[in-house]
């Protein structure tokens, strides 16, 4: 068991490093502006979908309100950018350690509750941080900030020419994403968190430290996806508190795990790959019309796949194998 | 105010109470109860006041549909059983959005002349706008005729044991699924009733679920999941809270005292008011 376990760790981390460098090369293959926004999008939301996999997949703390940390991410930098000309990449930093000190002070209260008490808790907090923002006259507003074009170079993280800086930005993060889940997984973390998932009280007799466990978990979470936000106001240069802070952001975040596989490594990766391009593509072929088609498409395969397969589209590779498995087995 | 959030809630908490589902489509079911009442409006110039039990009869079958055709599948997940459910009714609120936009147009609608509309009643001095009034007693014979229902007939009795126990009912031959699709579409119908009513005083469009959906969640949290009678209290108190911080903080940030509220309770009672611990 440990031995598969180990080879299987090994073997997943050349698949993410072979899949990386073609990924790296892709823009080689693709010029198309178009298709690269695809392409930036699917990588932020897969390191997004990662994120967020840490705390409610691995750690099970359902989290429908993720969105707020990626608002945070993304006002922080604009507003340090905006009013005081302090460079994104600071902005990124301090957006990230802002929304972890958020996550873990929000932790204390949160984590007493259970289940759905815990999934409204977590809605009704962005909701509150959107309609706050929303409000706020510093800060744009219902109106949102500009982002003024300060030049065009990696030091101010504004690209004017082309997408691919951003591409490859998007690309590290999620690199970096998913080598944070690989590293946890085998780590005490990892173990603790599964735990308590599984049964919180058995883990806490057995010496987890529940609570402090999902302080961490929800942390790491909460600092990936501010530097996902702080990204993603950079790439579009234009923020306001409903495109940032949404509750449908938090949707978009949590739906490739879940159709990917909630838990698992791969899952947001895979989930993202299928459903970001096809979100783009129906909304860009059938929604121009402003008539909802792809809002049926869309939550038709939502119902259909989780029905189908509750534990994602990776329980298909796993079933694959357990196949094969039995069949080395009976020859 | 209250009390229509309350009995938008007791759909919800009768659902959840039942077989602990949420339905995260709550918010897109009364939106399709107040396209039902405007329509019924438009082209028949029926009253929402009289259209409001067809409306509910049709919520009904409605939910009842969903239970057998989503739901029922959702419930047999073994893994993942809480994502499974709220994707699943998630995935239907998209696309029931989706379809409303489609067939309505993303166009604000009202209904501009109905009985109720626009008529003030005075009662013991204080001027009440009449559909509202005329809401809150639609919402008081409502849930009396639910407590009633759910503690004195046998159906009830039924909803109530397979609650208890799904497999024990199984034995004395209770068909688990038909409760459970009984059980969705009288949390519907009730739904159905609140959005005819509301049809009356608020723009018709295809994401006004949403801005109530998150209102009922928190009125059912509030109050306990699983207490019917909860959400009702959950509702007034919501209805309260809210009027409370419409006189104190500017109209955009109305909700956030009742989700402030919210967040103070649970740290209390991190089961709501009248949950069981």
């Amino acid at each position: 068991m440990d031995k598969n376990f180990a080879a299987r760790r090994r073997r997943d981390l050349l698949i993410a490093a072979v899949l990386a460098v073609l990924a790296a090369l892709a823009p080689l293959f693709v010029k198309d502006v178009y298709v690269q926004n695809i392409l930036i999008l699917t990588l932020m939301y897969a390191a997004l979908s990662q994120s967020w996999n840490i705390l409610s997949g691995y750690c099970g703390q359902i989290s429908l309100g993720h969105a707020l940390y990626f608002g945070i991410g993304a006002y922080t930098t604009e507003l340090l950018f905006t009013k005081f000309g302090v460079l994104p990449w600071f902005g990124m930093l301090s957006g990230g350690v802002i929304a972890a000190a958020i996550a873990m002070a929000l932790g204390y209260p949160f984590f007493r509750l259970r289940g759905h008490y815990f999934v409204i808790a977590t809605i009704v907090i962005a909701e509150i941080g959107l309609l706050l923002f929303q409000n706020w006259d510093w800060a744009g507003a219902a109106l949102g900030i500009t982002i003024p074009v300060r030049g065009d170079s990696w030091l101010k993280f504004q690209f004017m020419r082309s997408k691919l800086p951003y591409f490859y930005f998007a690309l590290a993060l999620c690199c970096l994403a998913w080598f944070v889940t690989w590293w946890l997984e085998d780590s005490k973390w990892g173990f603790w968190w599964r735990a308590v998932k599984d049964n919180p009280d058995a883990a806490e007799s057995l010496g987890v430290v529940v609570f402090n466990s999902k302080m961490g978990a929800a942390a790491v979470s909460a600092f990936l996806v501010a530097v996902g936000g702080s990204f993603y106001a950079q790439y579009l240069a234009y923020i306001d508190p409903e495109s940032v802070m949404g509750f449908q952001f938090s949707l978009l975040m949590a739906l490739p795990a879940v159709l990917g596989g909630i838990g698992t490594l791969w899952g947001p990766v895979l989930g993202a790959a299928i459903l970001i391009p096809m979100t783009e593509l129906t909304r860009s072929y059938i929604g121009g019309s402003g008539r909802g088609v792809d809002l049926i498409v869309y939550g038709t395969l939502i119902v259909l796949i989780s029905l189908a397969l509750p534990q994602g589209l990776v329980s298909l590779f796993s079933r694959a194998r357990a196949k094969n498995q039995v069949k080395g087995a009976t020859r | 105010m209250g009390l229509l959030y309350g009995l938008i809630a007791v759909g919800l908490a009768l659902i959840f109470g039942l077989m602990d589902v949420v339905n995260f489509a709550h918010g897109e079911f009364l939106m399709i109860a107040m396209y039902a009442t405007f329509f019924l409006f438009a082209f028949f110039a029926i009253d929402p006041l009289l259209s409001a039990p067809l409306v509910a009869a049709a919520l009904f079958i409605f939910g009842a549909v969903v239970y057998l055709l989503i739901v029922r599948f959702a419930m047999r997940a073994k893994a993942n059983a809480g994502m499974v459910q709220i994707f699943s009714t998630f995935g239907l609120a998209i696309v029931m959005r989706g379809l409303a936009q489609f067939f309505f147009t993303p166009d604000y609608r009202s209904i501009p002349q109905s009985w109720l509309g626009g008529k003030t009643v005075s009662v013991a001095g204080i001027f009440l706008p009449e559909p509202q009034l005329i809401g809150a007693l639609v919402s008081i014979a409502a849930f009396a005729g639910l407590y009633f229902f759910i503690n004195r007939t046998d159906f009830g009795r039924a909803l109530e044991a397979t609650r208890e126990d799904p497999g024990a009912v199984a034995l004395v031959g209770i068909d688990k699924n038909r409760v459970f699709a009984l059980g969705w579409g009288l949390g519907a119908a009730l739904v159905g009733l609140a959005g005819a009513i509301m049809a009356v005083f608020f723009y018709v469009y295809p994401d006004v679920g949403a801005s109530f959906a998150l209102i009922a969640y928190v009125t059912v949290a509030l109050g306990g999941f699983g207490s019917v009678f909860g959400a009702f209290a959950g509702g007034i108190v919501v209805g309260l809270v809210e009027a409370v911080t419409a006189l104190v903080l500017p109209p955009s940030l109305k909700s956030v005292g009742i989700y402030a509220v919210y967040l103070l309770v649970v740290f209390i009672r991190p089961r709501g008011l009248f949950g069981s611990m």
